[in-house]
C-alpha cells in the first residue's frame, strides 16, 4: 500500500521566502532553500514551492531557484503559482521539478490542463483549487465555488464539478485548499475534501487549517485524502515533520518512517 | 566515475544531481562508444517502452548496451531502464533488449480504490540479497511513478517485491544487471544510499 503523504508548501518571490507568511522570525526562515533542506531531512515526502512572482524576470529566477532545490532536495517537489502556459510549466519541469500546479490560468483556459498533461504527463500535472463554502444554488449544487486570483475572485464554478472535469482534462492529482478553512488552524474542510476525494480516481491533497497533528490524521482518514498540505505549522516551528509523521504513524496510518 | 545513458527519456539530470549529491562524478552520453567504454552505467528512464526502444534502435545505443552489460560493466537500470531490460513489454509490439527473459505488464488492479499509476512511497522488500540493497529493512520505503511494471520469468531474478493489490517485482538483478522500478534518485537518504552502492559494486551477486 501506497503510504500517505505529508507535504510542506513554502510561498517563495524571486527566490525569497515570502513576507506574506507570518514567520515569527523571519530571519530564521529567510532562505526557503535551507528550509526546504531541513524539511527533506526532517522527513517531508513532498514539497510545494508556491511562487508569487508577477514579473518576468521573476519568472527567470524562479528557473534557477527550481534547479537549486533539485540540486539538493531528493524528494519530488511541485512547483506553482502563475504557469499559464505548455512553456512555463515545461521549463520548471526540466529545471528539475517533478510536478507543476496550475490553478487560476486552468479555470480560465481549460484546454491548459491537457495541453500541459500532453507535455509532461499527467503524473506530473496537478490542478489546485481555491474553493469556498456557498449555500448551494443551482449553479453551484455542491455548495462549494472554486475562487480565482489567490482566493480572492469568484468564478460561479461548482467545486465538485471542476474537480471531475480537472481529472477527465488530464490532471494527474488535486490540490483542495480550502479558503475558509485556510489559517484558521482548526483543522481541514473534511467534508468538502471527502466530497472530491470520492468522486475522482486521482490522488487528492488537502490543504488549509491545519493546526494539530490530529488534524492531519482527521483529513487522511475521516477526509479520505492521500496527503495532508502543512504551512505554518512547521515554518513557525510549532511542530516538526519528524513529530508530525510519528504523530500519524502512531495512529494507525501507514506513512515513511526511515528517512 | 558513472556513465549516465542519454537517450531522450527524461530524469537524466535528476540521477546527476542525485550522484553528486553523494560525491560521485558521473557523466551523461548519447554515444555507443562511450557507453561500450564506460565503468559503470546508469540506465535511467521515464516515459513509454516503445518510443523509448525505437530511440535505442536508431541510435544504436541498444547494440551498446547489451555489449556493455555482456561485457560485465555493471549496470543500474531505473523505472523505464527497469521494465526495457526484459524482451518485452505489454505497452508496445517491439522487442525491448532482452538482457534477461521476462516481460514488462500493465498493472491489473481488483481494488477501485488502487490507483494508475502507482505514485508515492511504498515500501520494498528484498526477497533475496544483493550488495545494492544492503541494510535494506522491511518497511523501507521508496518512491514510484509507474503504470507498468518488470515480471522477470525466472524468480531468481526477483530482489525485491512491492505491495500494490498484490506484491510485484519492484528490484530485478541479473548478473551485473540491478534495476530497480523505483526511483533512487527520488527516495531521500535511502535511495542516495543504493547510488552510493553501485559506486562501489562490482557486477557479482552475493550469495547470502
Amino acid at each position: 500500500m501506497l503510504s500517505k503523504r505529508l507535504v510542506v508548501c513554502l510561498d517563495v518571490r524571486g527566490g525569497k521566502l515570502a513576507k506574506s507568511i507570518k514567520f515569527v522570525d523571519t530571519r530564521d526562515i529567510g532562505d526557503p532553500i535551507a528550509k526546504a533542506r531541513q524539511y527533506y531531512e526532517d522527513g517531508v515526502d513532498e514539497l510545494v514551492f508556491y511562487d508569487i512572482t508577477a514579473s518576468r524576470e521573476g519568472r527567470d529566477i524562479m528557473i534557477n531557484f527550481v534547479e537549486e532545490v533539485a540540486s539538493q532536495i531528493f524528494i519530488p517537489f511541485s512547483v506553482g503559482g502563475g504557469i499559464r502556459s505548455v512553456e512555463d510549466a515545461t521549463r520548471l519541469r526540466n529545471a528539475g521539478a517533478e510536478k507543476v500546479n496550475v490553478n487560476t490560468a486552468a479555470v480560465k483556459r481549460r484546454e491548459l490542463i491537457s495541453e500541459i498533461a500532453r507535455a509532461i504527463g499527467a503524473q506530473s500535472t496537478i490542478l489546485s483549487m481555491d474553493i469556498r463554502k456557498v449555500t448551494p444554488n443551482p449553479d453551484i449544487p455542491c455548495g462549494y465555488e472554486i475562487v480565482v486570483n489567490g482566493g480572492v475572485t469568484p468564478t460561479g464554478i461548482d467545486a465538485l464539478w471542476w474537480a471531475r472535469e480537472g481529472e477527465k482534462l488530464g490532471a494527474g492529482e488535486l490540490v483542495i485548499n480550502s479558503i475558509d478553512a485556510d489559517g484558521t488552524k482548526e483543522g481541514y474542510e473534511i467534508n468538502l475534501t471527502r466530497m472530491i476525494a470520492d468522486a475522482v480516481t486521482i490522488p487528492v491533497i488537502a490543504s488549509g487549517g491545519a493546526g494539530k497533528p490530529e488534524h492531519l490524521v482527521e483529513v487522511v482518514t475521516e477526509g479520505h485524502a492521500d496527503a495532508a498540505l502543512v504551512a505554518s505549522i512547521v515554518h513557525y516551528g510549532e511542530y516538526t515533520c519528524r513529530q508530525l509523521k510519528e504523530y500519524l504513524h502512531d495512529r494507525g496510518v501507514k506513512v515513511r518512517m526511515n528517512y | 566515475m558513472i556513465t549516465i545513458i542519454d537517450y531522450n527519456a527524461g530524469n537524466i539530470r535528476s540521477v546527476q544531481r542525485a550522484c553528486a549529491e553523494v560525491g560521485i562524478e558521473a557523466v551523461t552520453t548519447a554515444s555507443p562508444a562511450d557507453v561500450l567504454r564506460a565503468d559503470r552505467l546508469i540506465f535511467p528512464g521515464v516515459g513509454a517502452a516503445p518510443s523509448a526502444m525505437d530511440y535505442l534502435k536508431k541510435t544504436g545505443l541498444d547494440a551498446a548496451l547489451v555489449g556493455a552489460f555482456n561485457a560485465g560493466t555493471p549496470v543500474l537500470g531505473i523505472c523505464l531502464g527497469a521494465q526495457i531490460v526484459l524482451e518485452s513489454s505489454e505497452e508496445g509490439p517491439q522487442k525491448c533488449l532482452g538482457l534477461l527473459p521476462g516481460k514488462t505488464v500493465r498493472f491489473r488492479l481488483k481494488d477501485p480504490r488502487l490507483k494508475i499509476p502507482h505514485m508515492g512511497w511504498n515500501g520494498v522488500r528484498a526477497v533475496r540479497p544483493h550488495p545494492l540493497l544492503d541494510g535494506i529493512q522491511e518497511g523501507d520505503e521508496f518512491y514510484f511513478v509507474h503504470s507498468f511494471y518488470p515480471r522477470p520469468a525466472r524468480e531468481d531474478n526477483v530482489y525485491a517485491v512491492t505491495d500494490y493489490g498484490g506484491d510485484f517485482c519492484s528490484a530485478l538483478g541479473y548478473k551485473n544487471l540491478f534495476a530497480a522500478q523505483f526511483h533512487p534518485e527520488k527516495s531521500g537518504r535511502l535511495g542516495l544510499q543504493l547510488l552510493e552502492r553501485f559506486t562501489r559494486w562490482d557486477g557479482s551477486v552475493a550469495t547470502g
